[in-house]
């Protein structure tokens, strides 16, 4: 019942957020109308799809990780996919990442398309001279010789209360690698576009999901819903328009941002929230256009500070749009510290929605630094 | 070093004495079956037999193929002492009966990858001598086009996968290759070099672990050239039996300075592994450079063991020995032969050195297949960037 209201809800507020978007006469990179859609599906779904019709589409597609065949998936991403595909296509690994990933970057120099699954990043450490040495670099050094259209995906990023072994981001890590392409869906259309995108694009691609929003719903339309949809890799996506200042997030902190876009519009800011998509590579023209527009940035992500994603956008907006800026750029991230277990300093350990209120405010000099 | 046991078939074509060697007709039934220096040592499996069968024109190419990659290794030397070659250069004299062994016994649709030891490699897999010297120094008509170095070279055409810098890496990604084969239905296998340095690398067994058990067609090579750069295999393996230690999975020892051993040990490889999973080889072999230029190679091996081997097992010799033995060729041809291949590498040199530096366009090249129009980024950003295509 309370769906049904939820539903007429949401598809008010779409309808006058288009309203308004018309009304501004600016529709680049933003939302896609949902008017007509009233079907939503969890990140979990999305992402089981986009392997099950890439898998139909192309048969050098075929899944390898931990548990991803009989057990349908450490997070039931592959669920069914064993029974559709069979166990050639879909193959259960021993706990050995640094052997797997190196068959699979074998397979991928042989034109085979690879899905490599690691049960989180964290693991993807011990395989990571695969990832870097095995595939990145080959069609570099080969000069042309050795394609590697290969994907490693998996969760990444913190999850909940457990521990610093298995919390850590790894954006920042592969996307300052060249020869990589590194993704970071948020929504289930982000989910089902980037990951069939990921799979047809001939070069290696790091595609960093996120465990906690694998059970959450978006709307999704009939197009994102049909079998040849993919999204462009390398660019962003303006979720939600503003002129005061720019928020820029990667997965579950584009959501954070939305929420702290809709408290800050109380207080007459208006945000403007650009979902990154792509990390590598990173969509500096959006990004910088927006800054342009707003002069104000915020960079948000929950991987390590130092070194990490909104240290190179900011370096970016320095470099490309320096006159632009009336404020420092704040920069919201996981904290410097190994992560905790307990469920207050792990609160503390990651960003929050109020974080991300507080820098903003911060740069329109509506708070006390 | 006896030669015994040799038998020889005689027919109306068995060439003579006067006829030159270049256009001598040799008959395709003039196969001569020889003995391997020493019996095979097996491990879970029994071994092939030391009886390898051979023909004139393929002992009289083994000779010319395995002189010229000596020549063409030694020729190395001299150029990276003329700092024509730069960084790494880990040369590969000594080894190349287990080069041209298995190529012989294999097909281009068969795989081969190795790790940084590679120019022989590469020559065995149909490279030529221009692209490996151009590639040594840097040039454009390099097999990598001057991008890779001595340690990548690459001929996927010809079923080579490299050229890989990181010890160890190359035997899953082998393994992947096999995984590939069988995907495919190909029925072609996938030769997996690696040192007794890399034996000892934890990957290798998780490769082994799946290869085995998806009965991937995968053949692990063992190139065991007693030291890992500086370091003995005693004193770097407690087990240096590299052909045991897959334990359920069968493996060979092979004398790896005869290259008809090492002929027949890939032969029977790949019959097996086509059918029953993988099989480790391990070549008993001796490489005469230090593991690297910057390696004088004596600081851990007496002079008298390089040239004692040089002496008693050294592969192109014995192949000499047995031409000379058969009467296949007079010594005179023979070291005309090497007069020749030494002529054509230096010749492919001259050729190498009139090659060019790679355009710096190609630096922001083949850095992705679809670059998407991205921007890539010289060490001044403001004063170079590219638009990958």
């Amino acid at each position: 019942m309370s769906r049904t209201l939820l539903q007429r809800a949401r598809r008010a507020a779409f309808a006058s957020v288009l309203e308004r978007l018309q009304k501004l006469g600016c529709l680049q990179n933003t939302t896609r109308t949902y008017a007509s859609s009233s079907k939503e599906i969890t990140v979990r779904e999305a992402l089981n799809t986009a392997l099950y019709e890439e898998m139909a589409a192309d048969p050098k597609v075929f899944l390898i990780g931990e548990e991803v065949g009989e057990y349908q998936g450490a997070y039931k991403i592959s669920k069914g996919l064993l029974e559709k595909y069979g166990p050639e296509r879909v193959i259960d690994t021993p706990i050995t990442e640094a052997g797997f990933t190196g068959i699979a970057v074998g397979a991928a120099y042989k034109e085979l398309r690879p899905v490599v699954e690691f049960m989180t990043f964290n693991f993807s450490m011990q395989a990571i001279d695969h990832i870097i040495n095995s595939a990145a670099k080959s069609n570099y050094m080969s000069a042309g010789q050795l394609t590697v259209p290969i994907v490693f995906r998996g969760p990444n990023g913190a999850a909940a209360g457990v521990g610093a072994q298995h919390s850590q981001c790894y954006a920042a890590w592969y996307g300052s690698c060249p020869g990589l392409k590194v993704l970071s869906p948020y929504s289930s259309e982000d989910a089902r576009g980037l990951l069939k995108a990921a799979i047809r694009d001939p070069d290696p691609v790091v595609f960093l999901e996120n465990e906690l929003l694998y059970g959450e719903s978006f709307p999704v339309s009939d197009e994102v819903l049909d079998s040849n949809f993919v999204l462009p890799i390398g660019k962003a996506k303006i979720e939600r328009l503003g002129k005061d200042v720019t928020i820029t997030a990667y997965s579950k902190m584009v959501g954070y941002a939305l929420k702290a876009a809709e408290i800050l519009e109380k207080d007459r800011i208006s945000a403007e929230v650009i979902n990154l998509r792509s990390i590598r590579p990173l969509d500096r023209a959006t990004i910088n256009e927006s800054v342009r527009k707003t002069n104000r940035l915020v960079t948000v992500e929950e991987g390590f500070p130092q070194h990490g994603v909104g240290a190179e956008i900011c370096a970016s907006i320095v470099e490309e749009s320096f006159e632009y800026l009336d404020a420092p750029v704040e920069r919201i991230a996981g904290a410097d510290i190994p992560m905790p277990y307990a469920a207050n300093l792990e609160r503390l350990a990651v960003p929050q929605i109020e974080d991300i209120v507080r820098a903003a405010k911060r740069t329109c000099y509506r708070s006390v630094p | 070093m006896s030669l015994s046991h040799l038998t020889r078939r005689r027919t109306l074509t068995t060439p003579t004495l006067l006829t030159p060697l270049l256009t001598r007709h040799l008959s395709t039934s003039d196969s001569l079956t020889i003995e391997t220096s020493v019996p095979f040592t097996s491990h879970n499996i029994d071994p092939p037999s030391r009886s390898v069968t051979t023909t004139a024109s393929e002992l009289l190419s083994f000779f010319r193929t395995m002189a010229l990659m000596r020549r063409a290794e030694i020729a190395a030397d001299s150029l990276y002492k003329a700092k024509l070659i730069r960084g790494f250069c880990h040369l590969y004299d000594g080894q190349e009966a287990v080069a041209v062994g298995m190529e012989s016994a294999i097909t281009r649709s068969d795989s081969i990858i190795t790790a940084y030891r590679d120019h022989c490699i590469f020559l065995a897999r149909g490279g030529t001598l221009l692209e490996t010297f151009a590639e040594l120094m840097g040039r454009r008509g390099g097999c990598s086009r001057g991008k890779g170095g001595s340690m990548h070279f690459y001929r996927k055409e010809g079923g080579f996968y490299g050229g890989h810098g990181i010890v160890g890496a190359q035997v899953p990604l082998g393994c992947g290759i096999a995984f590939a084969q069988k995907y495919l239905k190909e029925e072609s296998v996938t030769f997996a070099l690696y040192g007794d340095g890399a034996a000892n690398q934890g990957q290798l067994f998780e490769a082994l672990n799946m290869a085995a058990l998806w009965d991937l067609p995968a053949i692990l090579v063992c190139e065991n050239n007693h030291y890992g750069m500086g370091t003995a295999e005693w004193r770097a393996a407690k087990s240096p039996a590299y052909y045991k230690r897959g334990d359920y999975v069968p493996g060979l020892k092979v004398d790896g300075m005869d290259v008809l051993a090492v002929k027949q040990a890939s032969k029977f490889a790949k019959e097996h592994v086509l059918k029953n999973g993988p099989i480790i080889l391990e070549m008993d072999t001796y490489r005469y450079h230090g593991h690297s230029m910057s390696d004088p190679g004596s600081t851990y091996r007496t002079r008298d063991e390089i040239s004692g081997i040089r002496q008693e097992r050294d592969p192109v010799e014995r192949v000499r020995k047995l031409i000379l033995a058969h009467d296949l060729a007079t010594e005179k041809e023979l070291k005309d032969v090497e007069k020749e291949v030494r002529k054509e590498v230096d010749d492919a040199i001259a050729q190498a050195k009139e090659s060019p530096l790679p355009d710096t366009s190609e630096l922001f090249t083949n850095i992705y297949v679809k670059g998407l129009g991205t921007e890539a980024f010289g060490a001044d950003r403001k004063e170079l960037r590219a638009v990958l295509p």
